[in-house]
């Protein structure tokens, strides 16, 4: 009887680790950043129908990089966990750090004890209401999970959008204009390439809006607060 | 794929996965008796459902209304419930019936029409989410046998067809649209007769919500589950519009004024 090849466990998480990234690195980058009223999601995205970037609840968004139906799943049973949770208890009681978590959980079961892992990285974005700060997650393929400030980016060449930000990031947080302006620059910089409003999806959570504050920002704003 | 520490369930529908994933907070009543024997034997059961709720089209969408007092037995359970809800930005229902799990379809329903819409990126169309209401009207089907009959009056703003639409139920889960106005509760009939008296077609919004506070009070009138304005304490019926700019609560003080003038009325020719 043959005997079945040995792969140590390491080898075996660095060969999946590298299938999921390479998986991710094919994509378009995403960027959440915080500004004053809230927090704005903007995603190299051309299709208009196929979404990056979606509300969950009240004051919760998401974002998801890499294969589209693996993430479009996450985003479903995202919506599925807030929506459950607010029904049993209240509105109030659905947090992006318990959404985070559960993603956090899951991928990193899939990704330990299936053999194809989740090739996704994917965003929680809160914005805070009554005074409280906003919260960014950056949830990886492998489950582990990271609290960012000021701004995340996932998907593409995520890390050299992320040193250019961090190189022009003001010291304020900046205005709805500003911190569409240097999302787009980032973008355009690290794709080589000019983006036209229609290639954008932009979206925000919006704390001053009544009720839900997930709003998508049409081509014709976008194209307004790019224009010179 | 399947994921862990994850809901999982396939379809749009919220009510399909509270109803399959978690029985116990969903409206259909698991492990409970199905029909009574002396039920069975009675025929078909009496609705109790002290109430007035009413709907009423004019020129710009649809209003409605309903007033405010909940009843066990003889006694007044609740001088201020609100028995019109808001559903989401394009629809409103008001209930009669069993005042929990009235309640209980109300927050299920808001929840069932969101969840679409966060799920599938476009909101559910008028038609759409009045056949979804039918369908949870039939699930409580059970509960109606044990006495808790829920039966909702539901009104949309229609944004393909530009305007305001009713459909009203039945335990069943049959679903009628009405082309004009309706009222139910124990005192809908009382309601209606007013409204068929008065009603026009075209009406403008403040002379429709001023038919709508009339048919309330010759409700509360003639019917004993049917609360009036209650001068001392301030309580007047609620009452909201929906029309092509979303929904909108009638103001409390726009109320308060329409129900003065109706009394007024009343008053002059009594005395």
């Amino acid at each position: 009887m043959p005997m079945p090849y040995y792969v140590s466990p390491e080898q075996m998480m660095q060969d999946k680790a590298e299938y999921a990234k390479k998986g991710i690195a094919k994509g378009r980058s995403i960027i959440a950043m915080e500004y004053v009223d809230g927090i704005l999601l903007t995603a190299d995205n051309p299709s208009a129908s196929l979404h990056k970037v979606s509300e969950i609840y009240d004051n919760i968004a998401f974002a998801g990089a890499g294969k589209y139906s693996e993430f479009e799943n996450l985003r479903k049973a995202g919506i599925r966990h807030a929506d459950l949770k607010g029904f049993m208890y209240s509105r109030e009681d659905v947090t992006g750090r318990s959404l985070a978590n559960g993603y956090s959980q899951s991928l990193g079961t899939v990704f330990s004890q299936e053999m194809k892992p989740l090739e996704v990285e994917i965003l929680v974005v809160q914005a805070g209401t009554n005074h409280h700060a906003n919260e960014i997650y950056r949830i990886s393929f492998d489950g582990s999970i990271i609290d960012e400030k000021n701004f995340a980016v996932i998907g593409g060449k995520s890390e050299a959008v992320q040193t250019l930000l961090k190189e022009k990031s003001p010291s304020q947080v900046p205005p709805l204009d500003a911190a569409l302006k240097l999302c787009v620059t980032a973008l355009e910089q690290t794709a080589n390439q000019k983006l036209p409003p229609e290639g954008l999806e932009v979206a925000v959570l919006d704390r001053t809006r009544a009720g839900r504050k997930f709003c998508r920002v049409s081509i014709a704003d976008v194209r307004l607060i790019l224009s010179p | 794929m399947k994921l862990p520490y994850l809901p999982d369930h396939d379809g749009s529908s919220f009510f399909d996965f509270v109803s399959t994933h978690h029985p116990e907070l969903a409206l259909r009543s698991h492990g409970m008796a199905a029909v009574p024997d002396q039920v069975r034997a009675v025929g078909p059961v009496a609705v109790p459902s002290a109430t007035t709720v009413l709907a009423l089209k004019y020129q710009q969408g649809v209003v409605i209304a309903g007033d405010r007092r909940a009843t066990e037995g003889f006694q007044i359970a609740d001088r201020r419930i609100e028995k019109v809800f808001k559903i989401d930005d394009w629809s409103a229902m008001a209930i009669a019936g069993a005042a929990g799990p009235c309640i209980e379809m109300a927050k299920l329903f808001q929840t069932e029409l969101e969840h679409y819409e966060k799920l599938e990126g476009v909101p559910l169309s008028c038609e759409g989410k009045a056949n979804k209401l039918g369908q949870m009207v039939k699930a409580n089907l059970p509960m109606v046998f044990q006495g808790l009959v829920v039966m909702p009056l539901y009104v949309g703003y229609d944004v393909k067809r530009g305007e305001g639409r009713i459909f009203k139920y039945d335990i069943t889960g049959g679903r009628y649209e009405e082309s004009d106005y309706h009222a139910i509760g124990s005192g809908g009939k009382d309601a209606r007769n007013t409204m068929r008296e008065h009603f026009k077609r075209q009406l403008f919004e403040g002379d429709a919500i001023k038919l709508a506070l009339l048919a309330l009070y010759n409700a509360a009138d003639d019917d004993v589950g049917t609360g009036g304005p209650d001068l001392v304490r301030g309580i007047y019926p609620t009452a909201k519009v929906v029309t092509a700019q979303g929904i909108a609560d009638v103001s409390d003080d726009t109320l308060r004024a329409v129900c003065n003038d109706v009394m007024a009325a009343r008053r002059s020719r009594e005395t």
